[in-house]
């Protein structure tokens, strides 16, 4: 069993990427718990598709207004210079070009981008919220997620098999025991666990990992 | 000019069989939960209206609003982005069951189908779902070496929405995240019915603050204490 990093720490990785003064949205679930590890000194402004711009925490519990919410339904409080807009002008900021960054969650990421974060396949009712749109428009689209599914078959691969999002849209992976970039449709290995050896990496991933520059440790804070 | 109509029950009398009928709000914030339950009153007194196309994010939370036209079988058809909440039964029954219909669009090119419709505006191009099988059967068009799918407006009979402040011209105001779909289902639908929480004279809302203009307003209905989804959701509460 090879040590990894927990959600917390993949979410505290991906916060340290994001500029002072950058307009951000994060995905609705895991990737919301970015916004709590924002490096000291720096200001993100944090985009919610439902018409919020420059929202914070969640209120203390009894103080929820439900006209003020985020797009996964939850309650969120506003800092000061927030603004609200209707949905077309919150999806021109997104189609738009407008937003710096991007925070999904993923079941397959492919080596040119392609991602796979809506359905798992025919069965069920299909939903897709926002995530079509998001993953166009942000200069950078990150995700962020396990290395690997919780039955370990690998998440990184060659071609998605599930139903794709967005077809070469993703810049950046973070996953539990590595960074990758994604460039010119391969994924190229950034920073890695020092507990884990390349081989290792590689046999959990399902397509190369190219080395081209410096490959980095990986290392993160005890958190929770 | 007056817009302002007197009850809920007169302010959605005519919505008939079949209409193709916008739904205000993203879940609970900007529903129109007392204009849903006023056409939902019809619906138990006369069986009327029913084979609704419901056009909303959502497709209902709970037992209350469009899940309660859901349940009831008003609606023969939703057009939204994410027919799931924290308590979806209604349509997920109705679907897995195959007694509902179901048109998923990405949530940004909802929006810009409703403006484009209210715009006047036929289609358009968007990078949203290029390649992937919401796409399938639309059109594709190459922009500056980009793909684009073509997308066409998406227009309705009716809207009910909620906004905050209104006056006789059909101005409206809306309160925080609650304006969402509100203002372009207004310009998209041929009739659109505003319940606000204050109905003020002309001259009471700054023109500087009018975000719907009442060109796009044909009735506003005042309902002074609306309800939160939310809150009626937490208390258990069923209309039906």
């Amino acid at each position: 069993m090879t040590e990894k990093l927990s959600n917390a720490q993949i979410a505290w990785r991906a916060a340290q990427d994001i500029e002072d003064g950058a307009y951000v949205n994060l995905g609705i679930g895991f990737p919301e718990i970015v916004a709590k590890f924002q490096p000291e000194g720096r200001e993100a402004i944090f985009h919610t598709e439902n018409g919020v711009l420059g929202f914070g925490e969640a209120p203390p519990k009894g103080q929820e207004d439900w006209d003020l919410i985020n797009a996964g339904k939850k309650a969120i409080t506003l800092k000061p210079g927030a603004a609200f807009f209707h949905h077309a002008d919150s999806f021109a900021m997104v189609r738009g070009g407008h937003l710096d960054v991007a925070i999904l969650g993923a079941y397959q990421v492919a080596q040119n981008g392609d991602l796979a974060n809506w359905s798992v396949g025919a069965k069920g009712v299909p939903a897709v919220g926002g995530a079509m749109d998001l993953v166009h428009g942000a200069k950078r689209v990150a995700v962020i997620t396990d290395h690997v599914t919780k039955d370990g078959k690998p998440k990184l691969l060659e071609a998605c098999t599930l139903p794709l999002t967005g077809v070469a849209c993703v810049t950046r992976v973070y996953t539990s025991l590595c960074v990758v970039d994604i460039e010119n449709g391969r994924f190229v290995l950034r920073e890695k666990l020092p507990s884990i050896s390349l081989e290792d990496l590689q046999a959990v991933t399902g397509a190369t990992l190219v080395i081209d520059g410096p490959v980095a440790d990986l290392i993160v804070p005890e958190l929770d | 000019m007056d817009k302002t109509i007197p009850t809920l029950a007169e302010a959605v009398a005519d919505i008939h069989d079949g209409a193709v009928l916008m739904v205000g709000g993203f879940g609970g914030s900007g529903a129109p939960i007392e204009l849903i339950h006023a056409l939902i009153d019809r619906f138990v007194a006369t069986g009327s209206p029913k084979n609704l196309t419901v056009i909303n994010n959502n497709a209902g939370n709970g037992r209350i609003g469009i899940a309660a036209m859901i349940d009831m079988g008003m609606v023969k058809k939703m057009v939204c982005s994410f027919p799931r909440s924290a308590d979806p039964r209604a349509f997920t029954e109705k679907y897995l069951a195959g007694e509902i219909e179901l048109e998923l669009v990405p949530q940004g090119t909802l929006a810009e189908r409703i403006r484009a419709a209210g715009a006047g505006i036929p289609a358009f191009y968007t990078p949203t779902s290029f390649g992937t099988e919401l796409a399938k059967g639309k059109p594709v068009k190459e922009f500056d070496g980009r793909s684009y799918v073509e997308e066409r407006w998406l227009k309705a009979d009716f809207a009910i929405v909620k906004g905050q402040l209104g006056d006789p011209y059909g101005n409206i105001t809306y309160r925080m995240a609650g304006r969402n779909f509100n203002p372009l289902m207004c310009m998209a639908a041929a009739k659109s019915i505003v319940q606000v929480s204050k109905i003020v004279p002309a001259g009471g809302i700054e023109p500087e603050q009018v975000i719907t203009p009442g060109i796009f307003v044909d009735r506003i209905v005042e309902v002074a204490n609306p309800r939160q989804e939310e809150d009626m959701n937490r208390a258990g509460e069923v209309y039906a």
